[in-house]
C-alpha cells in the first residue's frame, strides 16, 4: 500500500492550502488516487501561520490529518521552526532559501531552494510563488504527472493567467529536478 | 476521467446531495463553518430555477423555509451552533405543522459562539431536545462526503416521508476538509416527493387527517384548498382546539409516526465488527478516527470493530444493544462530554462495560488519543 503524508506550511496569502487543493484534486481526478486535503486556521484572514494536510493513498483514507509527514514543505521560518520537529524519520524537507534559515540537523533530506528569487527574476509577480513550490516537489519527488497539475488549473484560474502558472510550474520542476540528480 | 468524479468539501457534497433530492428553495444566514452551502446553493439554485434567499438573520430562514415547504418546495437552510439555538422555537412549530424540511447544522465548538473554525460534536442533545415540549425528530450524520451526499438525500426522503424536520449534524471536519465525490447518475438512489392530496378543488380536505398508513397529504398552501396552519395544538382542519381528546391524539400522533418506524429511519454501517470483542461507536468525523484504529488492528488479527452511526435520533436502542450483545466493552468515541455515552449506556445491557474516548479541544480526536484509553480498558495499562 503506497500512502504519502505532506504538509504544506507557510503563512496566511502565499497561496500553501491553494498547493494542497491543486495537489490532492490532481490526484484524485487525473491519476485515479485517494486524497485528503485538509486544513486549520482561525479568524484571521490574511497572515499568521497557515499548515495544510494532504494525504494521498491508492486505499481508503479515514483518519485526514497528518501527523508526521514524509515531506514537509516550509515557506517562513516561523512554519519552519514549529513544523520541522514533526517530520518523519528518512523524510523529505523542502524549504524557501530566501524565507527559511535552516539550523539544525535533521533526519530527514533537506532541500533549500530559491523558489520565491526563481519566481520573481523569471516572472516577476508572487502570486505564483505556491505554483512553483509544487512544480519543485513533482520535480524532486515524481509525485505526479506536469499534466495533472495543469489540467486542474485549467478548471481553476481564469485563461489568461494559465501562461504564468505553467512557466511558474515548469520553472519549480527545473529547480527540483536539479535537485534530484544530487539526491 | 470520470465526469462523475468531483473533489470538494464536505459542504459541497451536502449541496451535491440536497440537489440530487431536488431541493428547489433555500434560504440562509452565513456562518462558519457552514457557510459553504450557502454560497454554493446562492449560485447553483438559480441555475436550476430555484430560489436561494439570504435572511436578516438564523430565525427569519427558518421560518422562511417552513413557509417555501408548505407551498410545495423541497426546502432547507444551514447554520452552525449559534444559528442553530436560534432556529430552535422554529423547529417546533415544523413539528407542529408537520412541515417537511431539512436543517443543516455543521457543528462548531461551543456552547455560545464558542469556538467557529474548530470542530465539535456538541450539539447532539440540542438536536433532539432543543425545541421544547413532548416532540419526535429525525438527526443523521455522516463522516465521509460520499456518505455527505447520501444522507442529504436521505434526509429530504425522510422529511416528506414523515412530515418532519430533519437535522443532518454534520461538523467542521467533513464540513471543510476535501475528498473524493461520485456523484451516482439520475435515478440511481430513490427520491421520496410530496405527497399531495387527490381531493379537486373545492372538495373538503383535511389537512391534518392521517390516511390509514398515518400518512398526511398536502396540499399546496396558496393553491387548491384552504386550510389553517398554527403552532397551537390543532384539530384535523388545522384549527386550535384543546379538547382533550384531539390534544392527547394528536401529540401521540405526532410522536408514534417517528417512534413506530425507528426501524426504517435507522441508517448505521459496520466496519469489521462481525466477531468484534471491544466495539468503537461513533459518528462523524471521530467514526473516521475509530475506523482508522480498528483497520489497523484487524491487520494484528485483534477483534475490535466499528459501529458507525448515521442516524442519532431516533436514538437506535434495539440496534445498538443487539449489536454490542457480545461486546467485552464498548467505547464510545465523540468530540464532546458523552452525549451519545449517555444514549449508549441506556440501551445497552451491561452499561458498566461502556466507556468513553473524547476531546474537547476543538482538534479532531486522533488514532493516539482513543489508543490510549483503549489500552486502559484492555487491562494493558497506559
Amino acid at each position: 500500500m503506497k500512502r504519502t503524508r505532506l504538509v504544506f506550511s507557510g503563512s496566511g496569502g502565499q497561496g500553501v492550502i491553494t498547493a494542497a487543493i491543486i495537489l490532492a484534486e490532481a490526484a484524485v481526478i487525473y491519476e485515479n488516487m485517494n486524497a485528503v486535503q485538509s486544513q486549520s486556521y482561525g479568524a484571521a484572514a490574511r497572515g499568521g501561520s497557515t499548515r495544510s494536510d494532504i494525504i494521498l493513498s491508492d486505499s481508503n483514507i479515514y483518519f485526514p490529518e497528518v501527523t508526521s509527514p514524509n515531506i514537509l514543505v516550509c515557506l517562513t521560518q516561523e512554519a519552519y521552526a514549529k513544523f520541522s520537529p514533526i517530520i518523519r524519520p528518512g523524510g523529505l524537507l523542502i524549504t524557501d532559501s530566501k524565507f527559511v534559515q535552516t539550523f539544525k540537523k535533521i533526519d530527514a533530506k533537506q532541500i533549500e531552494l530559491p523558489m520565491y528569487e526563481t519566481v520573481m527574476g523569471k516572472i516577476g509577480k508572487p502570486i505564483v510563488f505556491n505554483i512553483c513550490m509544487l512544480g519543485a516537489l513533482i520535480g524532486i519527488t515524481d509525485l505526479l504527472q506536469f499534466d495533472s497539475i495543469m489540467q486542474v488549473l485549467k478548471t481553476k484560474i481564469p485563461s489568461y493567467f494559465i501562461k504564468m502558472n505553467e512557466k511558474a510550474l515548469k520553472t519549480g520542476i527545473d529547480l527540483g529536478s536539479q535537485q534530484r540528480q544530487s539526491l | 476521467m470520470n465526469k462523475n468524479i468531483k473533489f470538494v468539501q464536505g459542504n459541497e457534497a451536502c449541496v451535491e446531495g440536497a440537489i440530487y433530492a431536488g431541493i428547489d428553495f433555500f434560504a440562509g444566514y452565513p456562518i462558519t463553518p457552514s457557510t459553504e452551502i450557502a454560497e454554493l446553493l446562492s449560485r447553483r439554485l438559480p441555475q436550476k430555477g430555484g430560489k436561494f434567499v439570504q435572511m436578516e438573520d438564523e430565525i427569519a430562514s427558518v421560518c422562511a423555509i417552513l413557509g417555501a415547504s408548505l407551498t410545495g418546495h423541497k426546502v432547507m437552510t444551514a447554520t452552525s451552533g449559534p444559528g442553530f439555538s436560534l432556529k430552535q422555537e422554529a423547529i417546533g412549530y415544523a413539528c407542529m405543522a408537520e412541515i417537511p424540511c431539512v436543517i443543516v447544522n455543521v457543528q462548531r465548538g461551543g456552547p455560545s459562539t464558542g469556538n467557529p473554525t474548530h470542530v465539535g460534536q456538541g450539539d447532539i442533545n440540542q438536536a433532539r431536545w432543543g425545541t421544547h415540549g413532548d416532540h419526535s425528530i429525525i438527526a443523521l450524520t455522516a463522516s465521509n462526503h460520499q456518505d455527505v451526499f447520501e444522507m442529504t438525500i436521505e434526509a429530504f426522503n425522510l422529511a416528506e416521508t414523515y412530515r418532519t424536520p430533519v437535522i443532518l449534524l454534520f461538523d467542521e471536519a467533513v464540513g471543510h476538509m476535501r475528498e473524493k465525490l461520485v456523484i451516482p447518475e439520475k435515478n440511481e438512489i430513490p427520491i421520496v416527493n410530496r405527497l399531495r392530496t387527490a381531493l379537486k378543488k373545492g372538495v373538503d380536505y383535511h389537512p391534518y387527517l392521517p390516511r390509514e398508513d398515518g400518512r398526511l397529504p398536502m396540499s399546496d398552501f396558496g393553491g387548491d384548498h384552504r386550510y389553517n396552519v398554527t403552532g397551537l395544538l390543532h384539530d384535523m382542519w388545522g384549527f386550535p382546539s384543546n379538547d382533550p381528546k384531539v390534544v392527547k391524539g394528536l401529540l401521540h400522533h405526532l410522536n408514534d409516526k417517528i417512534s413506530n418506524n425507528i426501524h426504517r429511519i435507522t441508517r448505521y454501517k459496520e466496519h469489521y465488527l462481525e466477531d468484534a470483542e471491544y466495539i468503537l461507536i461513533s459518528y462523524g468525523s471521530s467514526a473516521r478516527t475509530a475506523i482508522h484504529i480498528a483497520k489497523n488492528r484487524r491487520a494484528r488479527n485483534e477483534k475490535l470493530g466499528v459501529l458507525e452511526l448515521q442516524s442519532l435520533w431516533p436514538f437506535p436502542k434495539e440496534m445498538v444493544r443487539e449489536k454490542c450483545r457480545n461486546a467485552k466493552a464498548v467505547l464510545v468515541v465523540e468530540m464532546n462530554m458523552g452525549q451519545v455515552l449517555a444514549q449508549v449506556k441506556a440501551c445497552i445491557d451491561r452499561p458498566e462495560t461502556v466507556f468513553l474516548a473524547n476531546r474537547i479541544d476543538g482538534e479532531l480526536i486522533t488514532p493516539s488519543d482513543v489508543k490510549s484509553i483503549l489500552r486502559v480498558i484492555q487491562g494493558r495499562g497506559v
